[in-house]
């Protein structure tokens, strides 16, 4: 037996055999359980589309589901003119998209202050209905960390100028330090800043401590995250590219009137 | 339960334990405990892990040629743990998002190959099988002590319900900021051993002696 296993057709047989049977356990649970994981992807993202927009919070027992469908709207917008697109917003991945070298849109280094190198020329926007009218937009942004791409959402009111929440999704800063972005102290926060001042500078920045909230500056600050500077310098710079010349100015403008 | 089958399940928790005795699967041990419900994930899936894996590999030990049998190890481990991290992320998406790539990791564990290649490779089904639950219990005991040391004095918190007022949220504790990073786990591991050595004294290793 002994040498009969080791012998070259055994253990050919024993490798195809063992070969077959892992690769069909690994595909028939991929195939059966992708339908429940892409529900679950879509979902988690939904729900951080209305907790970025204030409708929902982490653990309350609504429907997110039923609460999206009547309230948010999904639509697709073209950055450099600020004008919606009529396309299937669901469809069109922008990060997908910024990975082509042939339709992404390159930044150069004076404007890639997020650390991101390309964008898509289009991207999704979430209006926030309330009643049939625009409450809010949310407005998909990201850019670099310490240590990660942070994924996340800021909502901003129909005004164009105020913001009603920010938060991410995806990232993997430090936890305890930079990954306090998560804290929903933290977050609040940003809750009625500004992002341009009267002439239509544009303002908003995470600063390094806290903010006075005496100075004339206090509408246009968030407070620095203790021990994490570097993480707090990319939300900073982030939420000002998203909204800045490259980002959705142009929209946030067109919104406005 | 017979003696036996106590021994080879309890054996690994206290009196051979997989990380304490035999320093195995440390990597894992520092990235997944800073907090406890990450911890208890991680724990459950190695577990189901090493012992699956010692199942499969033990009902094929008499097939399994020698010279490709860390080959067969591995790629029955590597689905089962595509299979866990499949599970995961249909069951228990925002936990396994956490994990992250910490599941997958689960395959370069020295404890789960360690095992499929030291006992199931010689041991019958059965008894492979409780091997692999028991020095996933010996693996979780001191993730579980990890964690609770990581997770209370880091972040004031036990399994997510803050225990510690913070100081940042009004509170008195001033959170230890070491405990969020990998190395605290470390010295927590260190303190773990010696406290294990200082009760049962035949695991201290004399000088010479290996």
């Amino acid at each position: 037996m002994s040498k009969n296993k080791d012998s070259l057709q055994n253990t050919l047989l024993v490798a195809l055999a063992v070969s077959l049977v892992c690769s069909v356990v690994v595909s028939v649970a991929a195939v059966f359980l992708k339908p429940i994981q892409e529900y679950n992807k879509a979902l988690d993202r939904k729900k951080n589309i209305l907790m970025a927009a204030g409708l929902y919070e982490e653990g309350q027992s609504v429907d997110a589901e039923a609460l999206y469908q009547e309230r948010i709207r999904p639509r697709l917008v073209d950055l450099k003119s600020g004008d919606y697109v009529d396309q299937k917003a669901d469809l069109y991945d922008q990060y997908q998209v910024a990975k082509d070298p042939a339709i992404a849109v390159h930044l150069n280094e004076k404007e890639d202050i997020a650390s991101i190198r390309a964008i898509a020329p289009l991207s999704v926007v979430y209006e926030v209905l309330s009643d049939g009218k625009l409450e809010q937009v949310v407005l998909p942004v990201h850019g670099k960390g310490l240590w990660s791409t942070m994924y996340g959402y800021l909502a901003v009111m129909a005004d164009g100028n105020t913001i009603r929440g920010l938060g991410f999704y995806d990232q993997q800063e430090t936890p305890g330090l930079g990954g306090e972005v998560d804290n929903p102290r933290w977050k609040a926060l940003w809750h009625q800043k500004k992002l341009r001042d009267g002439k239509g500078d544009l303002k908003i920045e995470v600063i390094k401590g806290h903010v006075n909230p005496e100075a004339v500056t206090a509408d246009f600050q968030v407070d620095g995250l203790s021990g994490a500077t570097i993480t707090s310098r990319g939300v900073s710079h982030l939420v000002r590219f998203w909204v800045g010349d490259r980002g959705f100015r142009s929209y946030l403008t067109k919104l406005k009137h | 339960m017979s003696e036996k089958t106590k021994e080879i399940v309890l054996g690994p928790v206290f009196v051979n334990n997989p990380i304490a005795l035999q320093i195995l699967g440390i990597c894992s041990a520092l990235a997944v405990t800073s907090r406890m419900d990450k911890t208890l994930i991680m724990c459950l899936a190695v577990t189901a892990v090493t012992a699956l894996s010692n199942v499969c590999v033990s009902l094929i030990r008499n097939q399994i040629p020698s010279g490709i049998r860390i080959i067969v190890q591995m790629a029955i481990i590597a689905s089962l743990v595509i299979l866990v991290d499949q599970l995961l992320k249909a069951y228990a998406f925002a936990l396994s998002k956490s994990l992250s790539v910490f599941v997958g990791l689960i395959i370069t564990n020295c404890i789960v190959m360690g095992r499929a290649e030291g006992f199931a490779m010689k041991n019958p089904p059965l008894e492979s099988f409780l091997d692999g639950l028991g020095n996933g219990l010996g693996y979780s005991v001191v993730l579980i002590f990890v964690a609770l040391v990581r997770e209370l004095f880091g972040a004031g918190r036990f399994l997510g319900f803050q225990v510690f007022e913070l100081n940042t949220e009004g509170g008195w504790y001033l959170s230890n900021g070491l405990m969020f990073l990998p190395p605290s786990a470390f010295f927590i591991i260190g303190l773990f051993i010696w406290l294990l050595r200082t009760w049962k004294k035949d695991q201290v290793e004399h000088e010479g002696a290996s």
